[in-house]
């Protein structure tokens, strides 16, 4: 676990950047985004190995994205850690940018390209495979949204990975009880959820997804014969108050005046 | 086809070649070679296509050679998305394996009748379809595909086919394959994928077809339109022929490789499935007939 790096500091600075990023590109999913921020900041800020100038490092950690739509979070993130450049986000969105607006492969740092849904914990599980084979020490994590464990083939890969004991395998589920039209609770009713995954065989914890003590704790910890899920209960559109918990803010972008809003609320400009 | 797929994947393996079979819960009597003898290179996904088909992508990013073995559309159409996205767009070295290509499973009615997916996997541009005519060219598929990593989907018959070969022949993608003891040569040919070529050679023996030559197309796609034309044109007539429907199939495919040319498509003739056999249940040779494959001049 690193040292010396302030994690809320680099959740509001992922944050801040998220919200110029989709104010400038005009686009959507910035809700998603900000739920997201404090994990990112404590994966990339204090529990994954990584090194920025060999992106490809054989024994990085691996993180997959599998809720894609909320790319501008990652990219962020990225750019905190020294993959990109503050200036490399301003062209997020552009004709021909490599920072598509749903998470993109071709972006130093990011190992998978999603968008449709469902798809980032199966190859996820591929890799944490494929490190058991080597006999590597590496450590794949996988973010999902509470909405995509609608999709059949999520329940296909956590059942593959407690079979195969891969307890090198680390799922986050940003639990923020919002999908595409409404509450994930009046979409598809998906609690008890960590009864379902405790059922399907994986070593569970269930924590405030905004508490930068608990992440980091729940984290780092491993089981010696499980799958780990951390079930991250979070607040969809967090830290920018007349954003949090609006089904709204999947789609709109915020305008100028909203955009000074959120950032003043984020202690920046 | 089955045998010799599995047979030159262990040789590979033991060679050293980086090598993982996952399996669909299919492959009984056919894949316990390679399981025996990698068993930490084997995994059986169980009857979860879409998981088998994203984990196979995942391990190839880490630079496996997956190969994802089922039958019929199970690892086609069920994970299509997973092929799309995951394989066909990172450009990831899995080669998805159906047996039982075209109306192989004819009795056991339309879930396992794959005669649409070529138009799938050919929709894909980093895709190369692998469809052997007979076991020695299942052999020369696997070579290519295990030495040219790349997405891939190799489509077999079940188990017995003939050797219309004498030697493993050395396959490349898009380029024609002469038939041995062929009648020619001649300026019209027929042009077979997949496993009917047995079906092609018999047809030699019609008088319609009296001077035809015949050569087998094992390894295309989209990447290997471009070479098409230049070994299209010197033919006065050619003669598709393909155990899948006619529409998004082999011989649309070689229709579109030459339309807007030099070649005049008036003398392309493409022999595939009528779609009226869609949702018939019958043997391999009744559906042949029904679908217009039985002869030539059907």
């Amino acid at each position: 676990m690193k040292t010396g790096i302030c994690t809320v500091k680099m959740a509001y600075a992922i944050r801040r950047s998220a919200l110029k990023m989709v104010h400038r590109a005009k686009a959507s999913h910035i809700g998603s985004a900000l739920s997201i921020a404090d994990i990112l900041a404590v994966l990339y800020g204090q529990v994954m190995h990584f090194d920025p100038l060999q992106p490809y490092s054989q024994t990085r950690d691996r993180f997959i994205l599998s809720k894609g739509h909320a790319c501008v979070a990652v990219y962020a993130a990225l750019a905190e850690a020294g993959y990109l450049s503050h200036k490399d986000l301003h062209t997020y969105g552009e004709d021909h940018s490599w920072l598509m607006n749903h998470i993109s492969h071709k972006v130093p740092g990011v190992e998978f390209s999603t968008g449709a849904l469902g798809h980032g914990l199966s190859f996820g599980v591929g890799k944490a495979l494929a490190a058991r084979i080597n006999k590597e020490e590496w450590i794949t994590y996988v973010l999902l949204g509470d909405g995509e464990m609608d999709e059949g083939s999520n329940w296909e890969a956590l059942m593959f990975a407690s079979h195969h004991r891969l307890c090198n395998l680390v799922a986050i589920i940003d639990c923020n009880n919002l999908q595409s039209l409404t509450s994930v609770s009046e979409t598809l009713s998906i609690e008890p959820l960590a009864e379902k995954l405790l059922a399907f065989g994986w070593d569970i914890s269930d924590i405030d997804g905004h508490d930068h003590r608990s992440l980091s704790q729940q984290l780092a910890q491993r089981s010696p014969t499980k799958p780990r899920a951390i079930l991250a209960r979070t607040i969809k559109g967090k830290g920018v108050s007349f954003m949090e918990n609006q089904v709204d803010w999947h789609y709109k972008n915020p305008n100028d005046e909203e955009l000074d809003a959120a950032l003043k609320e984020l202690g920046g400009n | 086809m089955r045998n010799a797929f599995i047979d030159e994947l262990v040789l590979a393996t033991r060679r050293g070649k980086d090598i993982v079979l996952v399996v669909g819960d299919l492959g009984y009597k056919v894949v316990e070679p390679f399981a025996d003898e990698f068993p930490h290179r084997f995994f059986n996904a169980g009857i979860a296509e879409q998981n088998m088909m994203g984990l196979s992508a995942g391990l190839a990013s880490e630079g496996v050679h997956v190969f994802a073995y089922s039958i019929a559309n199970f690892p086609t159409f069920r994970c299509a998305e997973q092929i799309r996205n995951d394989v066909d767009y990172h450009k990831l070295p899995v080669t998805i394996v159906s047996v039982g290509g075209g109306l192989a499973y004819g009795n056991l009615g339309y879930s396992h009748h794959a005669v649409q997916d070529y138009a799938l996997i050919r929709s894909m541009p980093n895709m190369i379809i692998a469809a052997p005519g007979d076991p020695m060219e299942v052999r020369g598929c696997v070579r290519y595909l295990i030495d040219n990593p790349t997405p891939s989907y190799l489509r077999l018959g079940k188990a017995g086919e003939p050797n219309f070969h004498k030697n493993v022949p050395t396959i490349s993608p898009g380029r024609w394959l002469p038939i041995e003891d062929s009648i020619g040569p001649n300026n019209r040919t027929l042009l077979t994928t997949g496993t009917t070529l047995e079906i092609a050679k018999k047809w030699l023996t019609d008088s319609e077809l009296d001077g035809y030559t015949l050569h087998s197309l094992p390894l295309w796609g989209m990447s290997t339109k471009h070479m098409q034309l230049q070994q299209s044109i010197s033919w006065e007539q050619i003669v598709t022929v393909e155990d899948h429907l006619t529409d998004g199939g082999f011989g649309s495919w070689l229709m579109e490789s030459l339309h807007g040319s030099s070649f005049d498509l008036s003398h392309l003739r493409i022999k595939s499935l009528n779609h009226r056999v869609c949702g018939m249940v019958a043997k391999q040779s009744t559906l042949y007939e029904e679908g217009g494959l039985s002869a030539f001049l059907k």
